[in-house]
C-alpha cells in the first residue's frame, strides 16, 4: 500500500513535465525545427520557482487560491486512478464521481482567480473555460457509464481493470473505441490544446486557459504550470489504460509500459497540434455536443 | 412530545408580544428572537429525544372537529425535514435583528416578525401532522403567512405583484390538495393518514396526479415554478432564506409522505418525477444563469435544486416499482440529504446576499464588484455557500449528489428492462452541476472580485456580527456534513426504512465504507490545500500590491471595462437560446466613429411571461370584448335581449 503510493506519486511528479517536452518536440519536428529541449518544462519550473511575485492591487487571496487548488486537485485525483497496471492507491465504490467533481473544484477556483484581476480579458477566458467544461461533463459521464456497464464495478480501479482485454475482443470493442475518441477530445479540451485552445499564444482574443493565468507570476505561475501537466498525465492515464489493458505482472515493466504509452499519447497530441488549426470559437460547442452524441451512441451499443 | 408542542407554541407566538409594543422600541424584537430561539431549542430537544428513543413519538388527542383525532407524530422522515427548519429559523431570527431592525422599519417590522413565527410554527405542525385536516390547516397558515412575508414591503408595486402571483399559485395548489386528501380519505376510509405501505394501488393514479400538482406547485417544479422567482426576490433576505430553504421543501415532504403510504408504486410515477426533475434541474439552472438580480438568480437555483431532489425521489420510486432496495436506499437518502443540504446552503447564500444588499443598496449583481475587500467575512461565507451549492467536494452538496449518482449508476446492472434508461439521470446531473458551477463562478466573481462597479459598492461596509455569526453557523453545519457524512447515515437509514416499509432497508455497508473514504479524501484535500496555501501565502506575504492589472498595453482601464454578469453568461445563454428566448435591446454600433449606444439583455420567465401571462391576457381580452359588445350597460340593448328571448321562447313553443 505505502510502496504503491510512493511509486504512484513518484511517477506522477517526476515524469509529468516530460509530456509537455515531447509534445513541443513533436511539433518542432513537424515544423522542421530543432525545438526546445525535451526537459524545457523542468527548466521553466525551476526558473519560476526562483522568481518573485508580482500582484495587481485589485487582487485578493482568491487570486492565490486558484493555483493552490489547481495543483492540489490533480495530485489527489491521481491517487484515485490506476497508472497502467499499477493499481490506484485509493479506491472505493463511487470514486469516479469524486474524480470528476474534483476537477470541477479546480475549475471553480481557477476561473474565480481569473476574475479576481478585474481584467475583461481574463473574464473572457473564465467564461470560455466554464462553458466548454460544462459541455464536456456529460461526455465524461457517458464514457464512465459505458465502462461501468462493462466492468460492473463503481471504482476507477475496477473500471480500468483487466477485463478490458476481453471487452475489446467482444462486441463492446466498438463502444470502447468510441469512448476513446471522446476521452481524447475531453483531454485536449481540459488540457487546453489545439483545436480547442492554443497554448502558444498568450495574447490572442481567442485563448482560453492561457489568458486566465495571464496575471500570475513566479512560483504561483509555476504551480499552475505544474498543475496543468499533472492534469494532463492524470487524464492521459485513463486513455493509456484503455488502449493498453495488459498487466505484465512485474511493477517495473508495468510502469515502463505505462510511461511508453504516455509518450505515444504525447506524440499523438503533438501530431494533432501540428496538422490541425484551432477551431473558431462558435464551433467548439458544436464539436463538444457532437462528442456527447458519440458517447451516447457508445452507451446505446453496450446497453443493447 | 411535550417539547415539540411547546416549541410550536413558542415559535408561532414569537411575534405576538411585539404587536402590543411601541413601533420604535427595541425590546419586542429581542423578545421575539428569544422566544424563537427557545422554541427551536425545545424542538431540537424533541427531535433528538425522539431519535434516541427508537425514532418515533406520537401525540394522540381527541378532537371536537370532524375528521379523526388531533394526532402529531415525529418520525425519522419528519425529523430530516425538521432539523434544517429549526436551524434556519433560529439563524434567520438572529440575523433579522440587525437586517430588519424595528427602528429602521417601524411600518412593517412587527408584521414581518409575526408572520415569520407563524409560518415556522405552521411548517412544524404540518411536518408532524397525522391528520389530513390538521395538515391542510398547517398548510394554509403556512401559505398565507408566506404571502405576508413576501409582501412585507407592500408599498412597492413589484412586491405586490409577486405577492398576487404567489397567492394565486398557492391557492391553485391547495385546491389540488383538497382533491388529493378527499380521494385519499375515500381510499383509506378515514381522514387520518394511513400507515406506511397500507394503501392499495388501485385508484391511486388520480391521487398521485393531484398531489403532484399541488405539492409540485409548492416545491417549484418546472412548469409549476411561476410564483417562485418573483416571490423569493421580493421578500426580505432572511424570509427568502426561510421560504427558499425550508418552505418549498414542504412540497417535497408531501410527495415523500404520500408515496410512502402506498404498498406498490406504479413505474410511471417514478418516471414522471424523474423527468420533471431533469427538466427542472437543467432549465432552472439555465434560467438562473441568465439573471442579473442576485435574489432572482438564487430563487431559480432553488428550482434547480428541487430538480436534483426530484431526481433522487424519482430513482427511489423506480426502485420501489422494480423491487431494488439498493436503488430505493440510495435515491431516497440522496433526496432527503439534499433537502437538508439545500436548506442550509441556500440560507447561507440568501443571508449573505442580504448583507450585500444591505451594504450596497441594490440587488443588481452588476452594481457590486470588489466586495471581498470591503466585506471579507461575508465573502468567505458566500464562497462557502457557492462551492457547496455547486456540489463540489469537500462540502455537503457533493455528498447528496454523490448518493444520487450512485443510485443513477445502479440500473446499469439491469440486463433487459426499461429501468436502464434511468441512467440518463447521471449525465443530466453532470450537466446541471457544470452549469451551476458556471453560475456561481459568475455570481461570486462579479460581485466579490475585481474592482467596485459602483460608488455604493466602493463604499460598502462589512455586515455586523449579528448577521455574520448565524450565517457562519450554517456554514459550519455544511462543512460538518461534507467532512463527516457518516454521522448522518443512521438517521437516513431510519428514514429509508420508514419510507419503504422494509425493516432492514438502508444504505449498504459498501456505500457506508465508501462514504468514509469520501470524507477521508475531503480531509486529504483540505490538508493539501492548507499546506500549499501556507507555503505560498508565507512566501508572498511581503510582496507589495501597488500596480494595476495589466491591460495589455492599454493605459487607462476602468472598472466599467470589466466583464459583467450578463457578458459572463452570454455564451451559455446563447447555447440555451432554444429554451430561454432572452430579449436583447440595442448594442448595434455603426460607422467609423460610432456614437454612444446602449445595450441591455433580459430573460423573462419561460412559463410565466411567455405562456401564462399572454394566455391570461388573451382570456381577459376575450371577456373585455364580451363586456363591451354584449353587457355594456346600455339599457336599450338589455331590453332588446329580453324581447329577443321572449320571441325565441314564443317561437319555440309555437312549434
Amino acid at each position: 500500500m505505502f510502496g504503491n503510493l510512493v511509486l504512484h506519486l513518484a511517477i506522477l511528479l517526476i515524469f509529468a513535465p516530460l509530456l509537455l517536452g515531447i509534445i513541443t518536440k513533436t511539433k518542432a519536428w513537424f515544423a522542421g525545427r530543432i525545438g526546445a529541449p525535451l526537459l524545457q518544462t523542468y527548466y521553466d519550473l525551476a526558473r519560476l520557482w526562483r522568481k518573485g511575485f508580482v500582484f495587481s492591487r485589485t487582487t485578493t487571496w482568491v487570486f492565490l487560491l486558484g493555483p493552490v487548488i489547481g495543483l492540489a486537485v490533480p495530485l489527489l485525483a491521481s491517487l484515485l486512478i490506476p497508472f497502467g497496471a499499477l493499481p490506484a492507491p485509493i479506491s472505493f465504490e463511487g470514486d469516479l464521481i469524486l474524480f470528476v467533481y474534483l476537477f470541477g473544484l479546480s475549475r471553480f477556483f481557477t476561473a474565480a482567480a481569473a476574475l479576481d484581476t478585474g481584467s475583461s480579458f481574463e473574464g473572457m477566458g473564465a467564461v470560455r473555460e466554464v462553458t466548454f467544461s460544462c459541455l464536456a461533463e456529460p461526455t465524461m459521464l457517458f464514457a464512465l457509464l459505458v465502462l461501468t456497464r462493462l466492468s460492473g464495478g463503481l471504482s476507477l480501479d475496477t473500471l480500468f481493470g483487466e477485463h478490458l482485454i476481453s471487452s475489446w475482443q467482444s462486441e463492446a470493442g466498438a463502444s470502447l473505441g468510441l469512448i476513446m475518441v471522446c476521452l481524447f477530445v475531453v483531454l485536449l479540451l481540459e488540457c487546453s490544446r489545439i483545436p480547442f485552445d492554443d497554448p502558444n499564444t498568450h495574447l490572442e482574443l481567442t485563448m482560453v486557459h492561457e489568458v486566465m493565468v495571464l496575471d500570475h507570476s513566479g512560483p504561483a505561475f509555476g504551480m499552475i504550470l505544474y498543475g496543468a501537466v499533472l492534469k494532463m498525465m492524470v487524464l492521459g492515464a485513463l486513455l493509456v489504460r484503455l488502449a493498453i489493458p495488459w498487466n505484465t505482472g512485474w511493477w517495473l515493466s508495468d510502469a515502463a509500459l505505462f510511461l511508453a504509452g504516455l509518450c505515444v499519447l504525447a506524440v499523438i497530441i503533438g501530431v494533432v497540434e501540428s496538422i490541425m488549426a484551432r477551431l473558431r470559437l462558435p464551433r467548439v460547442p458544436q464539436v463538444l455536443i457532437g462528442t456527447s452524441l458519440l458517447s451516447i451512441f457508445a452507451l446505446v451499443l453496450v446497453l443493447r | 412530545m411535550i417539547w415539540l408542542v411547546e416549541g410550536i407554541f413558542l415559535i408561532t407566538l414569537a411575534g405576538v408580544p411585539g404587536l402590543f409594543c411601541s413601533r420604535e422600541g427595541r425590546g419586542a424584537e429581542r423578545l421575539a428572537c428569544f422566544l424563537t430561539l427557545a422554541g427551536t431549542a425545545c424542538g431540537l430537544a424533541a427531535v433528538s429525544l425522539a431519535l434516541l428513543h427508537g425514532g418515533e413519538v406520537l401525540l394522540d388527542l381527541p378532537w371536537s372537529l370532524p375528521g379523526g383525532r388531533l394526532a402529531l407524530r415525529l418520525d425519522p422522515l419528519a425529523a430530516i425535514f425538521l432539523l434544517p427548519l429549526f436551524l434556519v429559523v433560529a439563524c434567520g431570527s438572529i440575523y433579522g435583528l440587525r437586517y430588519w431592525p424595528q427602528q429602521e422599519h417601524p411600518d412593517n417590522g412587527r408584521k414581518l416578525r409575526l408572520f415569520y413565527g407563524l409560518i415556522s410554527g405552521a411548517m412544524i405542525l404540518l411536518l408532524t401532522a397525522q391528520n389530513s385536516v390538521l395538515f391542510l390547516m398547517g398548510w394554509e397558515v403556512m401559505a398565507l403567512s408566506g404571502y405576508f412575508l413576501i409582501t412585507t414591503e407592500d408599498h412597492k408595486a413589484d412586491v405586490r405583484q409577486a405577492g398576487f402571483i404567489y397567492l394565486i399559485a398557492t391557492h391553485t395548489g391547495t385546491l389540488a390538495l383538497f382533491a388529493t386528501f378527499a380521494l385519499l380519505s375515500q381510499s383509506s376510509g378515514s381522514l387520518m393518514f394511513p400507515a406506511a405501505g397500507s394503501l392499495p394501488v388501485a385508484g391511486s393514479s388520480l391521487i398521485f396526479l393531484f398531489a403532484l400538482f399541488g405539492f409540485g406547485m409548492k416545491a417549484g417544479l418546472i412548469p409549476l415554478h411561476v410564483w417562485l422567482p418573483g416571490a423569493h426576490a421580493a421578500a426580505p433576505s432572511h424570509a427568502s432564506a426561510l421560504l427558499s430553504g425550508v418552505m418549498i421543501k414542504t412540497g417535497i415532504y408531501g410527495l415523500v409522505r404520500l408515496t410512502s403510504m402506498f404498498a406498490e408504486i406504479p413505474p410511471w410515477w417514478g418516471w414522471t418525477i424523474l423527468l420533471l426533475g431533469g427538466i427542472s434541474g437543467i432549465l432552472g439552472v439555465a434560467l438562473a444563469l441568465a439573471q442579473h438580480d442576485i435574489k432572482r438568480l438564487l430563487a431559480y437555483h432553488s428550482v434547480e435544486n428541487i430538480g436534483i431532489i426530484a431526481l433522487g425521489l424519482g430513482l427511489a420510486l423506480l426502485g420501489r416499482s422494480y423491487h431494488l432496495p439498493e436503488l430505493v436506499a440510495l435515491g431516497l437518502a440522496g433526496c432527503l440529504l439534499h433537502v437538508a443540504n439545500h436548506g442550509l446552503f441556500k440560507s447561507i447564500l440568501f443571508l449573505s446576499a442580504g448583507s450585500m444588499i444591505h451594504a450596497v443598496g441594490s440587488r443588481e449583481i452588476d452594481h457590486y464588484g470588489g466586495l471581498l475587500k470591503r466585506q471579507p467575512w461575508t465573502g468567505i461565507l458566500f464562497l462557502g455557500g457557492a462551492v457547496a451549492i455547486s456540489g463540489l467536494p469537500p462540502f455537503n452538496g457533493f455528498i447528496s449528489e454523490w448518493l444520487i449518482y450512485l443510485g443513477a449508476f445502479l440500473p446499469l446492472r439491469e440486463t433487459s428492462s426499461m429501468l436502464v434508461l434511468a441512467v440518463l439521470a447521471a449525465p443530466a446531473l453532470a450537466l446541471i452541476g457544470g452549469l451551476a458551477l458556471a453560475c456561481f463562478v459568475k455570481v461570486f466573481g462579479i460581485s466579490f472580485l475585481g474592482e467596485p462597479r459602483s460608488a455604493a459598492a466602493a463604499a460598502a461596509h462589512e455586515a455586523p456580527a449579528a448577521m455574520l455569526i448565524p450565517t457562519g453557523m450554517l456554514l459550519l453545519v455544511c462543512v460538518w456534513i461534507g467532512l463527516l457524512p457518516t454521522t448522518l447515515t443512521p438517521l437516513l437509514n431510519q428514514a429509508v426504512a420508514h419510507w419503504s416499509v422494509a425493516s432492514e432497508a438502508g444504505l449498504a455497508t459498501q456505500v457506508l465504507v465508501s462514504l468514509g473514504w469520501v470524507s477521508g479524501c475531503g480531509w486529504l484535500l483540505l490538508l493539501l490545500v492548507a499546506v500549499l496555501s501556507l507555503w505560498i501565502f508565507s512566501r508572498s506575504r511581503k510582496v507589495p500590491r501597488e500596480i494595476g492589472t495589466w491591460g495589455c498595453g492599454y493605459q487607462f482601464p476602468q472598472p466599467r471595462m470589466q466583464y459583467t454578469a450578463s457578458s459572463f453568461a452570454e455564451f451559455l445563454v446563447r447555447l440555451f437560446r432554444f429554451s430561454l428566448w432572452s430579449e436583447r435591446h440595442g448594442g448595434k454600433v455603426g460607422g467609423l466613429f460610432p456614437a454612444t449606444t446602449e445595450f441591455s439583455s433580459h430573460t423573462p420567465d419561460l412559463v410565466l411571461d411567455r405562456l401564462l401571462t399572454p394566455a391570461f391576457r388573451a382570456v381577459a381580452w376575450f371577456f373585455k370584448i364580451i363586456r363591451t359588445s354584449i353587457q355594456n350597460g346600455i339599457l336599450a340593448l338589455y331590453l332588446l335581449y329580453v324581447a329577443l328571448t321572449v320571441f325565441t321562447l314564443l317561437a319555440f313553443f309555437a312549434y
